[in-house]
């Protein structure tokens, strides 16, 4: 029992994480059909910002004046980068964001150096909320959870309520429509990217502290952030939601299962001392979320909520 | 005087002086082949600050036989081949003696490509100083002529460790975590038989491999143990795997002693804070609080005032210090007469005395085990907390025997 109570916490903390970040990059694919190599550099950028500001203007500052900049840095991207090469086709668009995850990566490590920073949780919110089943829970999690919902339900009303929302689903699907309705859709672009990036920008801030902030961080979660896009299809901001949490729960659960393959498979007679026997659910987590890829891809090529095969 | 002359003169004076000086440049390089970024980067810088400072005491007091010491870096992204590639550029380089000690997965391949260097190079053969790698093998099924290794390996450590875990009544089940690579697996293996020979009684009611450098949020795996009502934890872990796992513990409440090998390693400290007092326990043959001389002390400073880092590695200097007794007595960088005067040495460290077993390669010291403390007279990282000593394992009670047949140069 409280190994599901807990495996569930964790799961929705770290799968609202991964929404957070995957929902910038499946908004700017479906907007402009750009897959953003780099947007796992975004969230890195989140925390190093936040760790830097946090500094001067202490956490809670940051906390809004980060992803404020990794928006801004976004922008710049869109309207220097990716607007002029656009043009050129998809290859051009995914060749530049996959060559800037790297210029950034190294600008992080010559800037803030090559090992991790001390970018802590702030003293007002490290200390244990609640007990349960003998393990204390920190209220950072808490706060975690409170900010990827409020995110959530942001976002979700400024796409369905507003004005804004309507020209934004608009541009989506008749970009040509809009523009003739005199609306400035290249500046929608850029400002939806920007979001996407202050999204991610977001989970750094929250995410580094949490985790840890160093400049390999945007490798180690920019594939999960591909898997989840892909299997909640691509463009599909539900999908993503679905995929997210999905994930979240498959690695936090299969953590802390401790049954080997000899103990599941005990029908086949492995031997739980040999090479395949031996395998516990635990050590395969990490290889989760990609065994999920895989699978998706062969079965439904367009992901739980897609729209559009590729 | 004719001109020919003097150009003669001149041109053989400068011969000359270029040779003598040719003979007094002649520095003795050692490639420090670790992580230099990534996750682990702030182990390997740390061991690489620890050669730095060795070498310039070293350089200060004359060198080696004469010859001064420089200290290579080459960052391997603790990928064992990428390894491989700067041990080639490190040749390339002239390097004679490879330093190492992050991952026994990198010191395996590195001892291989060593030994298969030296049989195909006879007179520009190279010394493996493995400073920190400790997955058994290497001095049992694994080993060559050409390494030396100068920490206690797996066994040698989980013997002191469950020696004193054997009059630890009140401990009645423990966990074991370690990371999923040949040292996290030998440090299972061994905390399982061992615990089974001396306790019989303690239960061990889980065991669990991650990945390597992986893993951010050790929670699941702390609430794992908590579910488990262990009442100890033992953990082979290392540089990030280490202080996150603390850091996960000291959030999640989990107030149990953790037996470690590396606890006191680089970032730890400061993660553990208060809530680890007097649960966090390591076993090593170094830490800043056991009783020593002045000049010892004075080590400490220097290192502490040039590198603003604590010092955690004495086998390093008992590294370098010996290298420099073998190449004194040598004379020249000869290096399978090195290797042999090497083998069997003993050396008089800050600690006692050290030997370099010669049937394996294997350093015998002594070894200390200590409790994360506020009651200290040097802290760690400022924290106000530092290790003080248990219990001292004398050098001869370290040895095991070896499966070593150690094949030598004709």
């Amino acid at each position: 029992m409280e190994t599901v109570v807990f495996a569930l916490l964790n799961g929705l903390i770290y799968g609202l994480l991964l929404f957070m970040l995957s929902s910038g990059l499946t908004l700017i694919f479906s907007m402009m059909g750009v897959l953003n190599m780099a947007h796992a550099s975004f969230y890195m950028l989140g925390a190093y910002f936040a760790f830097t500001l946090g500094q001067s203007t202490g956490f809670w500052f940051a906390l809004f004046l980060a992803p404020i900049c990794v928006g801004a840095v976004g922008a710049c991207v869109e309207r220097w980068g990716l607007r002029r090469i656009h043009a050129g086709g998809h290859v051009g668009e995914l060749l530049f964001t996959f060559g800037l995850a790297y210029v950034i990566e190294e600008l992080v490590k010559i800037i803030w150096g090559k090992f991790a920073v001390a970018y802590e949780v702030p003293a007002e919110l490290n200390f244990s909320l609640f007990e349960l089943y003998g393990a204390q829970y920190p209220a950072y999690r808490m706060f975690m959870l409170l900010v990827s919902i409020t995110m959530l339900a942001g976002l979700w009303y400024l796409l369905k309520r507003t004005r804004i929302g309507l020209i934004i689903q608009a541009s989506l699907t008749h970009p040509h429509m809009v523009s003739h309705l005199g609306h400035n859709v290249p500046r929608i672009f850029m400002l939806v990217f920007a979001a996407g990036c202050a999204l991610a920008g977001l989970s750094g801030v929250i995410g580094g502290n949490y985790l840890v902030t160093e400049p390999s961080m945007a490798f180690s979660i920019g594939p999960i952030v591909f898997v989840v896009v892909v299997v909640g299809g691509m463009g599909s901001l539900a999908g993503a939601f679905v995929a997210s949490l999905l994930i979240g729960f498959l690695q936090t659960f299969a953590i802390s299962i401790d049954a080997n393959f000899a103990e599941i498979f005990s029908f086949a007679g492995l031997n739980p001392e040999g090479d395949l026997g031996r395998i516990t659910i635990s050590s395969l987590a990490p290889m989760l979320p990609f065994m999920l890829l895989v699978l998706m891809l062969m079965l439904r090529p367009r992901g739980l909520m897609g729209e559009r095969e590729f | 005087m004719p001109k020919g002359i003097v150009w003669k003169i001149s041109l053989s004076a400068f011969l000359l002086s270029g040779s003598l000086l040719s003979a007094e440049a002649e520095t003795i390089k050692i490639g420090y082949i670790d992580p230099l970024s990534g996750p682990f980067g702030t182990a390997g810088d740390g061991g690489l600050k620890h050669f730095l400072h060795a070498a310039s005491e070293i350089n200060s007091s004359g060198g080696m036989a004469g010859m001064p010491v420089e200290i290579v870096g080459f960052d391997n992204k603790i990928n064992p081949k990428e390894s491989l590639i700067q041990l080639q550029k490190a040749i390339d380089q002239g390097v004679r003696f490879i330093a190492q000690g992050n991952g026994s997965s990198v010191a395996s391949a590195l001892t291989d490509a060593i030994a298969k260097h030296n049989k195909r190079n006879p007179g520009d053969e190279l010394i493996f100083l493995n400073y920190a790698a400790v997955d058994p093998a290497l001095t049992n099924a694994k080993c060559n002529y050409w390494h030396f290794r100068f920490d206690s390996h797996v066994d040698m450590k989980m013997a002191g460790l469950t020696d004193w875990l054997r009059d630890q009544k009140d401990i009645k089940s423990v966990y074991i975590l370690a990371q999923d690579y040949s040292f996290g697996r030998a440090f299972t293996a061994a905390a399982k038989s061992m615990i089974t020979e001396k306790r019989p009684d303690i239960q061990i009611v889980g065991t669990a491999l991650h990945p390597v450098a992986k893993i951010k949020d050790f929670t699941p795996y702390v609430q794992k143990m908590i579910n488990a009502k262990a009442d100890a934890v033992l953990t082979g872990n290392w540089s990030t795997d280490m202080s996150l796992l603390v850091k996960a513990a000291n959030a999640s409440g989990h107030n149990v002693p953790y037996l470690t090998f590396y606890g006191g390693g680089l970032g730890a400290p400061t993660a553990m804070g208060e809530s680890a007092l007097g649960l966090v326990k390591q076993i090593t043959e170094f830490h800043e609080n056991i009783e020593t001389s002045e000049k010892q002390l004075a080590r400490m400073n220097g290192f502490e005032d040039t590198y603003h880092l604590d010092m955690f590695y004495q086998r390093v200097y008992t590294a370098m210090h010996m290298l420099d007794k073998a190449v004194e007595a040598v004379g020249s960088l000869d290096i399978p007469k090195i290797a042999g005067e090497l083998e069997g040495m003993t050396y008089e460290s800050p600690y006692g005395e050290v030997t370099m077993r010669a049937e394996d390669h294997q350093l015998l010291q002594p070894l200390y085990i200590s409790t994360f403390s506020d009651d200290v007279e040097r802290d760690v990282e400022n924290t106000g907390f530092g290790f003080k000593t248990d219990a001292l394992i004398s050098a001869a009670a370290t040895a095991l025997p070896t499966t070593c047949k150690m094949r030598r140069p004709s």
